[in-house]
C-alpha cells in the first residue's frame, strides 16, 4: 500500500510539473527609461510568471513608476526587467545574464525568498550589490554576503510593530494562539507571535496547532474560543487562513483576528468572504501616509492606471534608494560606488516613511496595521 | 465539551458517509475501490461547476452531482473491475487497478481545475446559527449531519427489504449460488458500485460545503480515515462503518483538541490497532469463517 501511494505521488507530481511547465519559456528583457549615454544600468528579476506572478507584476508596474518620477526629476536609471519564473533554476540563469552579459551595475529582486537563497550568491561572488523588494525570510537571504541588502521588512520586524498597534486600538490582555506547525513559514511566524505577545504583556490562554492539508479546524477553534480570550492569533498562509477564520465565526467568534504575512493576500479577503471582516495584519507599507514622497508615488499609479500596494511600494522604493546610493557616492554607477553609496543612505523619505539600513543591510521603518472593513483592507490609522 | 461533541458527530457523520460506499463494493467484491476518494473528489468538483457556473441552487446541484458520482462509479468498474473478474489474482489486481484509476481522476481534476483550492460562492447556502445546549452550530452543518444520516438509513432499507438489496447480499454472500439463483452478476455489482460512489460522492459535496475547500487531492485526507472506519467497523458491514465512522470522528476531535494536530492521525490509527488486537474482526464484522 505505502509504496502504490508513494508511486501515485510521484505520477501527480510529473503530471503537475509537466502542466506548469509550458509557462516558464523565457520572454525577452524589458527595457525601461531612457537610453541616454550615461544612465546607469540596473537588472531586475521578477517572478513575472509562475505562482508568484501577482506580486511580479505589481513589482514590474513599482519600478515603472519610480524610473519615470527620476526621470521627471533629472535623474537618468535604466532598468532591465527579467522573468525568473517563481523559479530557483530560472532565477539563477537571470542572475548569470544580467551579471555576465548586460553588466549591470546592481540588481534589484528576485521577488521569492526562495529565489534569492538560490540566485543572490551568483551576485555576492561576482560583488554585484542585490537589493530586495519583498524578500521577507528572516534569516538566508542578507547573510549570504555584504553584498545583498533589502527594503522589506522581515515577518520578525512587521509582527511585533502591527501587535502593539493593534492593542493600543483593541486594549485585548488575553489571546488564544493557532498556528501551522508542518510549515517554516508559519511556525516561525509563531515563534515571532509568541515573543510580541510576552513583551506586550498579553496572557496567551491556549495554543492550538494545524497541518497544511488540514481542512477541519473546528476543534482547535473550539478549545481555543472556550475560555473567551480577547483577541485571536493566527499564524497561516493564506489557503488556511480564510478556512481558519471562516470556521472561528461559524463557531460564534466575533472578536477581532490577528494574523501574520500569509493573510496579507487579496486572495485571503475573496475566500474567506465576509468572515474576514476585522481581521488586523500587519503590513509595511500604509497607504494613508500622507508623506510627500508615498503622495508623490500614489500620484504616478494612479497615472499609470495601476491600483497601488505594498509590493509596488517596495518596489517603487527599491529603486528609489538605489538612485539614492547613487547620488551618495557623488553620480558614479559602478558596483562598488553602489555598494559604498547604499551604506550611506539614512533616514531616506520613501513612500515606506523614513528608511534606513540596519547594520545587517535589512530593512528599517516603521510598520503599519491594516483591519479588514467592507471586504476591503484599510490601514488603521 | 458540548461543542466538541458536536464537532465530532459532524466530521464524522461524513467519514461515514465515505465509509458506508467504500464498504458496500468491499462486501460485494471482497475488493478495496481506492478509487473511491477520487469519486469523492469528482463528485464535490461536479456540485462546485453547477452551483458556480450554471447557477444551480444546491438543493438541484446535490442530487445531480451525487447521481454524477454514481455514474462515474459504474463507469469505474466497467473499466478498472470488470476486465479483470475471474482472474485469479483479482483481488490484487482490482486494487492496484482502482489505484490508476484514482491517480487518472486525480490529474484530469488537476488539469481542469488546477492545482489551488477551489471554493463555492459566497451565498451558497444561508448563513445561519443555531444555538443547542450551549453548542452552536450552523445550519449549514445541522444539513449536513442530517442528509447523511438520511442516505445511510435509505440504504440500510434498500440492502435489506428490496430485491436488489438481496440480490446484492446474494453475491456477496457466494457469487456462484447467486448466479445459480439466477442473479444477473454484472448488473448487481454495477449496480453495488452505482450506490457506493453515489453516497461516496455525496460524502465529497458535502465535506466541501462543509469546509468550503476542494482541491484535486481534497479525497486524500478522507480515504486513509475511510479504511480505518471500515476496518474498525468491520470489513463490509455498513452498520458498522457508521458506528466507526461516528466514533472515529468524536476520538478524532477531542484528539485535536487535548493532544495538538499533530496526533490527528496517530490515535485514530492507534485505536484501528488497538481495535483490531481485541477484536480482529472489527466491531461488527462477519465471522471469520466465511473467509473460506
Amino acid at each position: 500500500m505505502a509504496p502504490a501511494r508513494r508511486w501515485s505521488l510521484v505520477v501527480l507530481l510529473f503530471v503537475a510539473s509537466a502542466a506548469c511547465k509550458d509557462k516558464g519559456g523565457q520572454a525577452p528583457a524589458e527595457s525601461t527609461g531612457a537610453a541616454a549615454p550615461a544612465a546607469a544600468v540596473i537588472g531586475a528579476s521578477l517572478s513575472l510568471t509562475g505562482p508568484a506572478a501577482v506580486y511580479g507584476a505589481a513589482q514590474r508596474a513599482g519600478i515603472q513608476a519610480a524610473v519615470e518620477d527620476l526621470a521627471g526629476s533629472g535623474t537618468k536609471l535604466q532598468v532591465l526587467i527579467e522573468d525568473d519564473a517563481s523559479t530557483k533554476q530560472e532565477g539563477i540563469t537571470v542572475f548569470q545574464k544580467l551579471i555576465n552579459r548586460d553588466k549591470v551595475s546592481a540588481i534589484i529582486g528576485p521577488s521569492l525568498s526562495n529565489t534569492a537563497s538560490a540566485a543572490d550568491p551568483l551576485a555576492q561572488q561576482a560583488q554585484v550589490p542585490v537589493l530586495a523588494i519583498s524578500n521577507t525570510a528572516a534569516t538566508g537571504i542578507t547573510d549570504i554576503g555584504n553584498f545583498i541588502w533589502r527594503d522589506s521588512l522581515t515577518e520578525a520586524q512587521v509582527i511585533p510593530g502591527a501587535f502593539k498597534k493593534a492593542q493600543e486600538k483593541l486594549k485585548f490582555k488575553t489571546a488564544g494562539v493557532l498556528y501551522g506547525n508542518d510549515d517554516v513559514f508559519t511556525k516561525a511566524g509563531y515563534d515571532v507571535m509568541q515573543k510580541a505577545l510576552a513583551d506586550l504583556k498579553v496572557q496567551v490562554l491556549g495554543t492550538q496547532t494545524f497541518a497544511k492539508p488540514d481542512r477541519d479546524y473546528q476543534a482547535q477553534l473550539t478549545q481555543l474560543i472556550a475560555p473567551k480570550p480577547d483577541v485571536l492569533v493566527v499564524s497561516a498562509l493564506a489557503d488556511n487562513a480564510s478556512s481558519i477564520v471562516a470556521q472561528a465565526r461559524q463557531l460564534g467568534w466575533k472578536g477581532a483576528i490577528l494574523g501574520g504575512n500569509g493573510f496579507n493576500s487579496p486572495a485571503f479577503i475573496k475566500n474567506a468572504g465576509p468572515a474576514a471582516d476585522g481581521v488586523m495584519v500587519g503590513t509595511s507599507w500604509n497607504s494613508l501616509s500622507q508623506d510627500a514622497a508615498n503622495q508623490k508615488f500614489l500620484a504616478s499609479m494612479k497615472k499609470a492606471g495601476i491600483s497601488p500596494d505594498q509590493f509596488s511600494a517596495q518596489a517603487y522604493t527599491g529603486v528609489m534608494i538605489l538612485a539614492e546610493a547613487i547620488r551618495q557616492s557623488g553620480g558614479k554607477t559602478g558596483r562598488e560606488d553602489i555598494e559604498a553609496g547604499l551604506g550611506k543612505v539614512k533616514d531616506f523619505e520613501t513612500p515606506l516613511g523614513k528608511f534606513s539600513f540596519t547594520p545587517s543591510r535589512d530593512a528599517q521603518h516603521e510598520p503599519s496595521v491594516q483591519q479588514v472593513k467592507d471586504g476591503k483592507f484599510q490601514i488603521v490609522p | 465539551m458540548g461543542q466538541q461533541i458536536l464537532n465530532g458527530v459532524f466530521v464524522g457523520s461524513i467519514y461515514a458517509l465515505f465509509a458506508v460506499g467504500y464498504t458496500l463494493v468491499f462486501g460485494v467484491l471482497d475488493i478495496l475501490n481506492l478509487a473511491h476518494q477520487a469519486v469523492f473528489m469528482l463528485s464535490a468538483f461536479a456540485a462546485l461547476l453547477l452551483v458556480s457556473d450554471a447557477h444551480l441552487s444546491l438543493w438541484a446541484a446535490l442530487p445531480l452531482a451525487v447521481v454524477f458520482g454514481g455514474l462515474v462509479g459504474i463507469a469505474l468498474e466497467r473499466l478498472a473491475f470488470r476486465p479483470l473478474r475471474g482472474r485469479a489474482d483479482s483481488n490484487i489486481s482490482g486494487l492496484i487497478s482502482s489505484l490508476a484509476m484514482a491517480t487518472v481522476f486525480e490529474a484530469i481534476a488537476l488539469q481542469i481545475f488546477g492545482p489551488d483550492t477551489s471554493r463555492f460562492p459566497q451565498d451558497t447556502f444561508p448563513d445561519r446559527m443555531i444555538r443547542i445546549a450551549g453548542a452552536s452550530a450552523s445550519l449549514l452543518q445541522l444539513c449536513i449531519v442530517g442528509i447523511s444520516v438520511v442516505l445511510m438509513a435509505l440504504l440500510t432499507f434498500l440492502l435489506a427489504r428490496t430485491r436488489l438489496g438481496r440480490q446484492i447480499r446474494a453475491v456477496a454472500e457466494s457469487p456462484r449460488a447467486a448466479r445459480v439463483l439466477g442473479i444477473d452478476i454484472d448488473r448487481t455489482i454495477a449496480m453495488a458500485f452505482f450506490l457506493s460512489s453515489a453516497l461516496g460522492g455525496a460524502a465529497g459535496v458535502l465535506f466541501g460545503l462543509a469546509f468550503n475547500s476542494i482541491s484535486p487531492d481534497v479525497g486524500r485526507s478522507v480515504e486513509l480515515k475511510g479504511l480505518a472506519v471500515i476496518i474498525l467497523g468491520g470489513m463490509g458491514s455498513v452498520p458498522g462503518a457508521v458506528i466507526a465512522g461516528f466514533a472515529l470522528g468524536i476520538v478524532e476531535v477531542f484528539t485535536v483538541a487535548h493532544l495538538g494536530s499533530s496526533f490527528r492521525d496517530a490515535v485514530s490509527f492507534a485505536v484501528l490497532f488497538l481495535v483490531l488486537v481485541a477484536r480482529p474482526r472489527g466491531l461488527l464484522g462477519p465471522a471469520a469463517a466465511r473467509e473460506a
